[in-house]
């Protein structure tokens, strides 16, 4: 089938009330896919679907003429984002400073609260995966830092299970966040603070090690850990490059800059994800293309949590990119690409722009055909 | 037993009153439905429930391929104790894009049908699978995708064809035997008998493994095995009883006695062709079966003995040609009835319920047929003889199953 169908009627649906229509009328799905085969048509089920049950009606004339195109992936209903209590849209480009201060010795503090804490998500529409989270979200809060700066987490466990922290950074063995080393498990209804310096600049990121392992990963506990290049310890066009990549600058501003967090989710614990997402809730971004300016050049910290599969990708429609693996570095490590791959927690910068692009959307997804039809598909919408 | 009751003293029935009788019966009733009720309304319930997740079980019964447009229909019901929800629907390992009517939610019982527009591939294999709120998922595989028959004429003939061939056709032939059967001695007649039973034996193992193999494939809540025991004990205990009431009404009459014996075998074939009928129909509708020329003559040979069976009993009694039709009629036609059963409107539920009666039907002629030897032989227990025909007949069913 055709792809570019399935999403161009996907936003044309988003656009004319599908959540409305799903409310009162679930059987109008099937019709709404139907219609919205080609432009032509959508603008036509444009009136139809105005007024719920009557779209049911005019569908079924259409319907012979629309067939070959009413073959559509994807999940059925929209995620209740208010229940849900995070927005994958805000999430995107959520990060969390910390509360900053002076340290007697002048180095800048920063310090983050997490709270361990149950709860259930609805990852795909209709289906509630009882997650594990850092600060009631998965993936947990993206904490973004500046090198060089002491680092202070709080954490107090209120699940039901021990947790750590374990930050992928340098600190020392004490500040592991791995069982049994240092300072080990963090005990139901016990806190404790882990502190380091942040070092090196990149895309990290943090998650529980407690044992086992692989379900303390894919239950929920991960997420970004940000440490921007400090432009002051550089010079010359690094000097530039990194003020571009240090959000306390103003340089900054010309790049958008995201997170996303490739993860996936195992609802019926048989050792396989059912539900493959970019942030969590599958094709939360094909539902709700993300919106990019082509005046702006782009930055994403791309991280990738899937429990199970060894690898994930990316890939991105009609553009190449420039690659920064592990984001250790102020030059690229790959040029002009437009498929990466990462292993388990492997994660890096992907810097693209869309100037002189005419407006339109643009997937981005896993390239393992698997992945996208279970959820990890996304689409940008260049304005 | 009867010297026991009669040393002690008759007593009297207490109370005459027929008010207080049926009180007394009724009181342990009420009291039940108030320790339900309080149950219910004072939450020890809420003490058992709260300490475990829901259960949930959900069944794929079957899933129809149509074309034009190409999409899946698929019937699900609810087997398990709790209610579930159906969030979303994948189809080899894709979220589709699909409708539920009536409803998401299946309380106990309650079926659905999903239709999801699928690009589905002929003859190769597809995988379903159903999703719930909870994250639990529910399987189905499609092993060959063949387009599902719609019920048209064609069809419809071509089921009864098929139901001929394998049947009625088969049944017939064997029952030509008859006059062979007439003109052999005593012995040899014996030999038949035994054989008859050797065939049935056969028969009826065969009918309860195959109601054990479409009772395993139903959802918890409708007790496959317990259909089958009630299908199978009540259809045994009702020929025998029918078959006791003959006898004693035609006591001395023994041909009557013998004719009814023919019929049971009939009704008995009948009911296990009509299973067979079934399997083939549905075998058919979903494509898990091509129907080659080898099948069908696999069980047109297979079938000719039964034939046999039904007039071994009456074979000497000089039967009308109206009675043979009859009887041929009764053991051969319900094969059409089967497959065009099984192949339009197949359930597992009734296919394990005939299957069963099947069975039980076949096992009291088994009995019914070895009573007749016994008589026969008058009580000189088993011959060389009756030995060999039985173990002759259960190995030409094996042998003749072979082809199939």
């Amino acid at each position: 089938m055709n792809q570019e169908t399935g999403f161009l009627q996907q936003l044309f649906e988003r656009k004319f009330g599908r959540r409305a229509l799903f409310k009162s009328a679930p059987k109008a799905v099937l019709t709404a896919s139907v219609i919205g085969a080609s432009l032509g048509g959508a603008a036509l089920a444009g009136t139809a679907l105005a007024g719920g049950q009557k779209a049911g009606r005019n569908e079924d004339k259409s319907q012979a003429h629309h067939a070959e195109a009413g073959y559509e992936t994807g999940t059925v209903g929209q995620v209740d984002i208010e229940k849900l209590g995070f927005d994958p849209m805000k999430m995107l480009r959520d990060f969390d400073y910390g509360q900053v201060s002076k340290l007697p010795s002048g180095q800048t503090l920063r310090e983050y609260k997490m709270v361990a804490f149950n709860r259930e998500i609805e990852i795909a529409p209709g289906v509630y995966f009882p997650a594990w989270t850092y600060n009631g979200r998965v993936p947990g809060p993206t904490l973004r830092c500046v090198e060089g700066e002491r680092i202070r987490v709080h954490i107090t466990n209120a699940n039901s299970h021990p947790h750590t922290i374990h930050f992928h950074g340098i600190h020392s063995a004490y500040m592991d966040g791995v069982p049994g080393i240092g300072r080990g498990y963090i005990n139901i209804g016990e806190s404790f603070t882990y502190e380091f310096d942040a070092a090196p600049f990149g895309c990290h990121l943090y998650h529980c090690h407690s044992n086992p392992l692989k379900r303390h990963i894919h239950k929920g506990q991960y997420g970004g850990f940000i440490i921007d290049p400090d432009p002051a310890k550089y010079s010359g066009q690094e000097k530039e490059i990194a003020k571009t990549r240090n959000h306390q600058y103003e340089e900054n501003k010309t790049f958008d800059e995201m997170v996303v967090v490739m993860n996936g989710f195992d609802t019926n614990f048989d050792g396989g994800n059912e539900v493959y997402a970019a942030n969590t809730v599958a094709f939360y971004y094909m539902h709700n293309p993300i919106k990019i300016r082509r005046d702006q050049k782009q930055r994403m910290y791309l991280i990738n949590m899937t429990e199970f599969d060894p690898i994930n990708s990316l890939h991105l429609h009609g553009n190449f990119f420039d690659y920064y693996d592990t984001g250790t570095t102020l030059t690229p490590t790959l040029r002009k690409i437009d498929t990466i791959m990462q292993c388990q927690a492997q994660r890096g910068i992907l810097e693209f722009s869309f100037a002189g692009y005419e407006p339109g959307l643009h997937m981005f997804h896993a390239h393992q055909s698997e992945f996208p039809e279970l959820g990890w598909m996304s689409i940008f919408e260049v304005t | 037993m009867t010297e026991t009751a009669q040393e002690r003293p008759v007593r009297p029935a207490e109370s005459s009153s027929p008010v207080m009788t049926w009180l007394a019966g009724i009181l342990p009733l009420a009291l039940l439905g108030l320790l339900i009720g309080l149950f219910l309304a004072v939450g020890p319930l809420g003490a058992f429930e709260a300490a475990f997740p829901p259960v949930e079980e959900l069944t794929i019964e079957r899933i129809a391929l149509q074309s034009e447009p190409h999409q899946m229909v698929i019937q699900v019901v609810n087997g398990g104790p709790d209610p579930v929800t159906i969030a979303q629907v994948l189809v080899d390992d894709a979220y589709w894009y699909h409708s539920i009517s009536p409803a998401r939610t299946l309380n106990r019982l309650d079926r659905a049908e999903i239709v999801v527009p699928y690009p589905w591939v002929h003859g190769e294999t597809h995988h379903v699978k159903l999703i719930t709120s909870t994250g639990l998922t529910f399987e189905h595989e499609i092993a060959v995708a063949v387009e599902t028959p719609k019920p048209d004429l064609g069809l419809f003939g071509f089921f009864a064809l098929i139901g001929v061939y394998v049947g009625v056709l088969p049944v017939a032939i064997g029952m030509l035997w008859t006059p062979f059967l007439r003109r052999i001695g005593w012995q040899w007649m014996q030999f038949f008998l035994a054989l008859t039973m050797g065939l049935l034996l056969f028969l009826g193992v065969d009918t309860v493994e195959g109601a054990l193999e479409v009772a395993g494939r139903l959802p918890g809540a409708f007790q496959g095995i317990a259909i089958i025991a009630i299908g199978g004990v009540l259809a045994f205990l009702a020929l025998e009883s029918a078959s006791r009431w003959l006898s004693g009404r035609y006591a001395g009459r023994e041909d009557t006695v013998r004719l009814a014996l023919s019929f049971s075998i009939a009704i008995g074939i009948g009911l296990h062709n009509m299973g067979e009928g079934l399997a083939i129909g549905a075998a058919y509708a979903i494509g898990e079966v091509a129907l080659g020329s080898l099948l069908i003559i696999g069980f047109t040979l297979h079938n000719t003995t039964e034939g046999l069976a039904i007039v071994a009993p009456i074979a000497r009694s000089r039967p009308k040609l109206l009675t043979l039709v009859w009887l041929g009629l009764i053991a051969g036609a319900p094969t059409i009835a089967g497959a065009w059963i099984g192949g339009f409107t197949y359930s597992d539920i009734w296919a394990t319920l005939f299957l069963a009666i099947g069975a039980g039907a076949i096992f009291q002629v088994v009995y019914a047929v070895g009573k007749l030897m016994t008589a026969d032989v008058k009580k000189e227990g088993l011959t060389v003889g009756s030995f060999a025909g039985v173990a002759a007949g259960m190995l030409i069913m094996y042998g003749t199953a072979l082809l199939v």
